[in-house]
């Protein structure tokens, strides 16, 4: 089959940034897009071109690092999958895809489609954790968790941290990732110990990094390459009325 | 911490204040849709109630502020929020698509804000009595006298000379259906802004949610309706 | 010359407990003192770096991904062993340890093995208490599945995900000692040479993938946690970033390299698209828990639809040949029965390269759902990327590249001949012997870096007392200037050759000459080809862009340079272990029946590779493994 790929190029933050077109001849429908990509690149590099940057690695739908908005939808248009999982036999031969970059002000553009996630990660270090120490860990079975909460947690603790939910909603709100970690962690007795503080830490360091607010659209499910439902939102609204009115604080008393 | 700072400046915080906010709004909605579908029952029933309620000024008064601050923190916190959401996406995408977003859901600031409008419209029309021009009818001057011989202001004639114009019953259903349309999204959103949404609640929730928001529209809607079909004209004879 | 790996004296069952008190300490005040910097931020970088941070030491942590929480320890899918024993299956640390012995065909360090063995047990709890949910029974305790070498279910796991919960567990917890201010990230900052000053590994050079700027790190350690090198391969289950650099640097710089001939392929694997392929995705090992392998019985068949043949003309070879073990055979040997099969042409599929993997019996047995529950997400997967609903046809899978057993040799300290370089998880050579056993790379990655690592590393300090190295050593300086060099040299070439076309090249000559099975022939043969394609590569390679931005194109070609240079040293390792063990299996070494041949009198021993230079040969030294407790056997499955 044949596919027309216009990609958004830009050569720096600071450079001013188009949509070229790239024509990606002889693909099978069994490659994924990233391999497309892949292609285009060779043909590039070969004829002396500039190849397009993106970000990849695990090509398995699991580490997170691919981030492409596919025709206006990111990771595409498949429910439940990464851009790396994407299959060509998903698209219609001839056709012309539009590949963006992550949009969103806490995700400044590095280069072509490849962004800086960095905010993701500032929020885990506001208090995206248990504080236990290496060593001296009780036995596993001490607290016996029932099942449906460890499920539950599990159901949460899938988030690969792509980003994709930011990219989706129209308010590049991060409420989809924040309430995954602490969804995951107020459900388990091991992560409850220290449950006001960590969602007042994490809110705040939400909002400091510049996302926006939650509309409740449900674009961020919609996308999420991983099903996690907006439900997890709704428990951590929960979680933080609860630490305001327990009079919790984000803050870490040393 | 102190509590209201956090509430103001986180924008969880800002968003229970627009549900919470919203929830009293839908509220009085209901209220005052009980005390409106007493036309149905006939004049006197319904300028007795508009009397009753008249002479009751001081708890009206109060309900008045409460509403003006309902309404004031719901608007401004809706105007903070949608420049900082706006802010958040500096570049918009070419394509954009927003997946799985409802069309309420999307436009929320917009309806809310034609919403308002059609309230200040309303209340202009109604409790300032100010329509003189549009129906040619002074509605001051609708006086009526009730079963208990008190004199009083003619509510049920004011109402039917009103929506005889097709042009204000329709202007009228159309804001009752934006009101609708915004809380279609409105409720479920206070619902999970607030925390009170699970799983086993969800599809609950959203049944209420455009339940109620169709209900509300059939509610209102439906004394126009009426009126447009004949109900009360008798009053303006 | 032999190599002393520095095994403390006693009983096997008490040599860590003891050794551990007897390893002397730094002073918490003191710890501050001590930079320490790990490259590579998977279970066994995150975890060795939270850990030493938390203990006080200054910690600078390294990635090349954007974060890391994306390490490709993350894809680990099927679960982490402890011996526990929840299962009340008769398990035991001596039982853990006498499978991995074994699984590893006797080719691994006995003391290693008994304390990851020993440690297996704290990763659990340790792991339970930063929050990794681990499936669990409806009474709320840890729930445990079977795995390829074992009779006993040791083996939790979290949905098909476990490495990624562990991952993140590791990761979190170093979020949190990043947050205290006692460790430091550099992400997207790729390592590309150590800087080893008076015989002691002293700082590292690396690349800022986003400004291409090259700088370097003093340090009082050195930690590499940098994987494996599977990737040398061109197709492998590794992420498309994994590579061999930092090793490779580090050998080049005097380190000595163990058994890298060691490599393995895991049986269970999405077979080959086409030419256009990037990477192979596995199907987890646990999945051979409920899905029988097989094959038609005769060729004729293999074209027909699997349901249409019945059950008297499949072939359920791993059953038929390993009747004690079944499906759940070892990765080696299920992988060479499944290239047996598809080498007399009963394989399926395209090429005939697969086998099938059914569902079937179990999907009757226990329902949808039940399947749905345990493996969803790998049925999913399978999904995706084939087109297939595993539900209703079996999978079909093959055999790919997935892990290396060899690495940079290590002594029982974690600490390689190079004093201050430390390397742990699958970038060390320690425990996996010639084969790994499902669900161990997990265990041994987080057994370096929580509980290993952290006491090892204070006794060099308070015992070698290291001296200090300036930043300003001219060591760093001479250092960067040959990176700088070197990465002007890739990009000076402007052949016309692509990079990707080199690495294509070589991983196919080794999947042929140097993969499920190695023959002498072919092994000179890989030999003499490798350093003619090095020369074409150094000659006629185009790298785009310059140095100084992000340029995955040179990122790569300095990669596959050091692959073209790796490789031939796992070649002639392959060549030089005249016999079969683990996944090394030579044809010449083979029993009556086909099975592989050992041969303890000879090679008993972890060949170590000493760097004498590019243009001379590497030189071989011998540690030799004595087995006190564990009693060499033919290893047998059947």
């Amino acid at each position: 089959m044949h596919l027309s790929l216009r990609v958004w190029r830009q050569k720096s933050a600071s450079a001013p940034g188009r949509f070229e077109t790239y024509e990606a001849r002889h693909v099978s429908p069994d490659m994924s897009l990233l391999e497309a990509l892949d292609g285009v690149n060779e043909d590039l590099i070969a004829s002396g071109g500039d190849p397009i940057a993106f970000d990849s690695d695990c090509r398995e739908g699991i580490c997170g690092a691919c981030s492409v908005v596919i025709d206006g939808i990111p990771h595409g248009s498949r429910h439940g999958t990464t851009a790396c999982q994407l299959h060509l036999r998903h698209f219609r031969d001839g056709a012309t895809i539009t590949l963006e970059p992550w949009r969103a002000r806490p995700f400044p553009l590095i280069k072509d489609l490849v962004v800086d996630r960095h905010a993701f990660d500032r929020i885990i270090e506001a208090g995206g954790y248990v504080s236990v120490k290496t060593g001296g860990a009780p036995d596993g079975n001490a607290i016996p968790i029932p099942k449906t909460n460890v499920d539950r947690a599990m159901d949460a603790a899938v988030c690969i941290g792509c980003g994709a939910c930011v990219a989706a909603c129209k308010n590049a709100s991060a409420m989809l990732f924040v309430a995954s970690k602490v969804s995951h962690l107020s459900l388990l007795p091991q992560g409850r110990v220290e449950r006001e503080r960590r969602v007042l830490a994490m809110v705040r360091a939400m909002d400091d990094a510049g996302f926006g607010g939650c509309t409740v659209t449900g674009s961020c499910e919609a996308v999420c390459p991983k099903n996690i439902r907006i439900d997890v939102i709704a428990r951590m609204n929960r979680e933080y009325g609860r630490a305001l009115l327990k009079g919790g604080s984000p803050e870490l008393a040393l | 911490m102190k509590l209201l700072p956090q509430l103001f400046h986180s924008s969880l915080g800002k968003k229970y204040i627009m549900a919470i906010t919203g929830l009293g709004m839908l509220a009085f909605a209901a209220v005052h849709l009980a005390g409106n579908l007493r036309l149905f029952l006939g004049p006197e029933v319904l300028n007795s109630y508009a009397h009753g309620l008249h002479r009751a000024e001081e708890s009206l008064w109060m309900i008045r502020v409460c509403l003006l601050v309902l309404i004031g923190l719901h608007v401004s916190m809706a105007v903070v929020l949608t420049h900082e959401n706006r802010a958040a996406r500096p570049i918009l995408y070419e394509r954009s698509r927003l997946p799985g977003a409802s069309h309420a859901s999307r436009t929320m600031i917009w309806s809310g804000l034609m919403v308002a409008v059609f309230v200040a419209y309303h209340l202009l029309h109604h409790s300032a009595k100010a329509q003189v021009s549009l129906t040619g009818h002074d509605f001051a001057a609708f006086r009526t006298t009730l079963a208990d011989g008190t004199a009083c202001h003619d509510v049920f004639r004011m109402v039917v000379a009103g929506f005889s114009q097709p042009v204000v019953s329709g202007f009228y259903i159309v804001g009752v259906g934006l009101l609708s349309h915004h809380l279609s999204h409105g409720i479920e959103a206070a619902f999970q802004s607030l925390g009170l949404r699970n799983r086993a609640w969800d599809a609950a929730v959203r049944r209420l949610a455009s339940g109620a928001a169709w209900l509300l529209f059939v509610g209102y809607a439906s004394i126009p309706v009426a009126v447009l079909c004949g109900y009360g004209r008798e009053a303006l004879q | 010359m032999p190599i002393d790996a520095h095994i403390p004296s006693g009983p096997l069952e008490r040599k860590w407990e003891r050794h551990k008190s007897d390893l002397e300490l730094v002073h918490p005040r003191n710890k501050r003192k001590y930079d320490v910097l790990v490259v590579g931020s998977g279970l066994s970088g995150a975890a060795a770096a939270a850990t030493l941070a938390e203990l006080g030491y200054r910690v600078k942590c390294f990635c090349f991904q954007d974060s890391a929480r994306r390490a490709h320890s993350i894809a680990a899918q099927g679960g982490i062993n402890a011996a526990k024993n929840c299962c009340n299956d008769g398990d035991s640390v001596s039982r853990l340890f006498r499978d991995t012995i074994k699984g590893g065909d006797f080719r691994s360090r006995e003391a290693n093995v008994y304390r990851l063995a020993q440690i297996s047990v704290d990763i659990i709890d340790q792991c339970v208490a930063q929050g990794v949910p681990f499936a669990r029974e409806y009474g709320g305790l840890l729930q445990n599945r079977s795995f390829g070498g074992a009779q006993v279910s040791r083996t939790f796991y979290a949905r098909g995900q476990t490495g990624q919960q562990l991952l993140l567990g590791a990761y979190q917890a170093l979020s949190r000692q990043i947050s205290l201010g006692n460790a430091r990230m550099f992400s997207r900052t790729e390592m590309l040479d150590l800087v080893v000053i008076d015989g002691q590994a002293k700082g590292i050079v690396v690349r800022d993938l986003v400004s291409g700027e090259i700088a370097s790190h003093a340090g009082d350690a050195v930690v590499l946690a940098t994987g494996g090198y599977a990737n040398m391969f061109y197709l492998s289950t590794n992420a498309k970033g994994c590579n061999a650099t930092a090793a490779w640097r580090a050998y080049r710089r005097g380190a000595f390299f163990a058994n890298p001939c060691f490599t393995q392929i895991h049986p269970t694997c999405i077979p080959v698209g086409g030419e256009h392929q990037s990477k192979l995705t596995l199907m987890s090992e646990s999945l051979r828990n409920d899905g029988r392998v097989w094959v038609p019985r005769r060729r004729e068949d293999c074209a027909k639809a699997p349901g249409s043949i019945p059950e008297e003309d499949r072939d359920y070879y791993l059953e038929r040949k390993y009747p004690s073990f079944g499906n759940l055979a070892p990765r080696d040997i299920a992988s060479r029965a499944t290239k047996e099969v598809c080498d007399a042409g009963r394989g399926v599929g395209p090429g005939g390269l697969g086998v099938y993997l059914d569902f079937g019996d179990a999907i009757r047995q226990m329902g949808i759902e039940t399947m749905r529950e345990r493996y969803g997400n790998l049925f999913e997967m399978y999904e995706r990327i084939r087109g297939e609903n595993a539900y209703e046809v079996p999978m079909r899978m093959y055999p790919a590249m997935h892990y290396t057993m060899g690495g940079l040799w290590v002594d029982y300290h974690l600490m390689s001949n190079l004093p201050g370089l430390f390397v742990i998880g699958e970038a060390n050579f320690s425990d996996h012997g010639a084969n790994r056993l499902g669900a161990s790379g997990l265990m041994q990655g987080l057994a370096d870096g929580y509980f290993i690592l952290p006491y090892t590393i204070g006794h060099y300090f308070a015992s070698g007392r290291p001296s200090k190295t300036p930043a300003d050593h001219p060591g760093f300086a001479a250092a960067e200037a040959g990176v700088k060099a070197r990465l002007a040299r890739l990009l000076s070439v402007q052949g016309k050759r692509t990079v990707t076309s080199f690495h294509r090249e070589l991983g196919r000559l080794l999947w042929n000459d140097c993969g499920m099975t190695r023959s002498e022939a072919g092994l000179r043969e890989a030999l003499g080809r490798i350093p003619e394609l090095r020369a074409e590569f150094w000659g006629d390679v185009r790298v785009s862009g310059s140095g100084g931005e992000m340029n995955a194109d040179l990122e790569r070609a300095n990669q596959v340079a050091d692959y073209l240079e790796l490789s031939e040293l796992v070649c002639r390792d392959a060549l030089m272990r005249g016999e079969s063990c683990g996944g090394h299996f030579r044809t010449e070494s083979v029993t009556e029946d086909g099975e592989a041949r050992r041969d303890d009198a000879q090679f008993a021993f972890v060949a170590a590779w000493e760097c004498r230079g590019a243009d001379r040969e590497p030189m071989l030294h011998k540690e030799p493994l004595v087995y006190e407790e564990a009693r060499m056997s033919t290893r047998s499955y059947r």
